[in-house]
């Protein structure tokens, strides 16, 4: 990956071009199908956009300057480091990717969850503070089984390259670390029944809280990349895309990718909110259970080859 | 060119208000008869929704700030508090007979209302309690309001 291809990947494909379309129709999607689900006719798809535009252009409330830098830096940190994630994605496996990108491909998308929890802190409301630290405490839970998987695909690929993880991991190793990750999707898209870090209403909107306008949008925005990359290295990990043409493999991510939404959605809508324990208890026990499932098999199959 | 760009720029935002109003409730001593009917607006029968309005838990968030209740001593310091984090523009709902006219509280030592003399009210939707679909139809209003409230950039 040279920096053209690079740049090339973090603005047009799979980065911003693809990616901002995508979110907005992704949490759309899941908006119109939430509502279809609970009996309602639901907003049309391009709501997210409007949101957007509309807080956008909403002047801020006046604050002091102290809170304001890091009240913007954060929103702005998440955006970015989401942005990040998505221009390593393996979508078009021969132009991306160099060896050791998962590392830092887990620590950008790993990025946006933390820039919450410091933002719940900064913004300096007890539901921010609330907010924050649930976000902090299903984050560990989830990422340790997630963590878990993706090094169980990496040892098994004998390789720390995204491209190459995706291509050579053997299916006995594959199926129950994308289980774990499966698993862990809605506590990292804080969907129901791990709703638990933004909790509306419960507690107002979390982390959220005192963000507002121009802020709030970036969040939104960060939160749109958020899907696009957790569900499109989903697909990247389980259906590696070795078509010859692009238009194919951009195609078939794409579809699949909302394909995932309507799954989320679907679990979404047939739960409720679980309890902080509740979750934590659920995530240990059994998400855990294929990521260490995924570990053994990786490890039996490192070790009968030799 | 220029001119033109910024024209479609602010009927980009004009629409996006217009499609996009999220909603603070604030009880300010409602005996809850109002809260229950603007509750309803948002269940499946009439989904408003459909429209971009969104019940936000946050008044950072918030577009319309819909009161019901005749202010009492107690929820006025926080009725302010609220207006003022409510970022501009901003239309303000009085929901229900209460917030107009202080309805069977008038003259009561506690009550500070009617909620004009606190904030500057936009729509009144008149009730004890409103029909839902008045308070849709206030809300529309207010949306309309909001929508053409100064576009240069932002700022009303």
């Amino acid at each position: 990956m040279n920096p053209t291809q690079a740049l090339l990947a973090l603005l047009l494909f799979p980065g911003l071009l693809y990616a901002l379309p995508m979110g907005w129709l992704m949490l759309g999607l899941e908006r119109r199908l939430r509502a279809r689900f609970q009996g309602r006719l639901g907003p049309p798809l391009s709501q997210p956009f409007y949101d957007v535009v509309k807080l956008l252009a909403k002047s801020p409330v006046p604050r002091a300057p102290a809170d304001l830098r890091l009240l913007t830096g954060l929103p702005i940190l998440a955006f970015g480091s989401g942005a990040g994630a998505l221009a390593l994605l393996p979508v078009l496996a021969a132009k991306t990717g160099f060896a050791g990108d998962l590392v830092l491909w887990v620590s950008l998308l790993e990025m946006p969850p933390l820039c919450l929890v410091l933002a719940g802190y900064a913004s300096r409301s007890i539901y921010g503070e609330v907010g924050a630290t649930r976000e902090a405490i299903v984050s560990i839970a989830s990422s340790v089984p997630l963590l878990a998987a993706l090094l169980a695909m990496a040892a098994a690929a004998g390789s720390l390259r995204l491209t190459t993880i995706a291509a050579a991991t053997p299916w006995p190793v594959r199926v129950p670390a994308l289980l774990a990750y499966f698993i862990c999707l809605p506590v990292k898209l804080r969907l129901n029944p791990f709703s638990i870090a933004n909790a509306e209403q419960e507690i107002l909107a979390g982390p959220l809280t005192e963000f507002d306008g121009r802020r709030l949008a970036l969040w939104e925005l960060a939160h749109g990349l958020e899907w696009v990359a957790w569900l499109g290295a989903l697909v990247c990990l389980a259906v590696p895309l070795r078509s010859s043409s692009s238009w194919l493999n951009v195609m078939a991510f794409s579809l699949l990718s909302l394909l995932l939404v309507l799954l989320l959605t679907a679990l979404e809508s047939a739960t409720a909110r679980l309890k902080l324990p509740q979750a934590t208890g659920w995530l240990w026990r059994w998400a855990s259970l294929p990521a260490a499932l995924a570990l053994a098999a990786a490890v039996y199959w490192r070790y009968s080859r030799y | 060119m220029f001119e033109l760009g910024k024209g479609l720029f602010l009927r980009l935002i004009e629409r996006a208000r217009r499609r996009s109003a999220w909603l603070y409730h604030f009880n300010a001593g409602a005996c809850n008869g109002c809260d229950i009917e603007l509750v309803t607006c948002l269940t499946p029968r009439y989904d408003v929704e459909q429209v971009g309005i969104l019940l936000e838990a946050s008044p950072r968030h918030a577009d319309v700030l819909c009161v019901s209740g005749p202010v009492t001593r107690g929820t006025r310091a926080a009725l302010e508090t609220i207006y003022a984090q409510i970022p501009d523009p901003k239309v303000v709902v009085a929901i229900g007979s209460c917030p107009a006219t202080c309805n069977v509280f008038a003259g009561s030592p506690v009550i500070e209302g009617p909620l004009e003399r606190i904030v500057p009210v936009d729509i009144y939707v008149p009730g004890c309690p409103p029909r839902p679909h008045m308070i849709i139809a206030g809300i529309a209003r207010a949306i309309d309001r909001l929508a053409t409230a100064g576009t240069a950039g932002g700022r009303p």
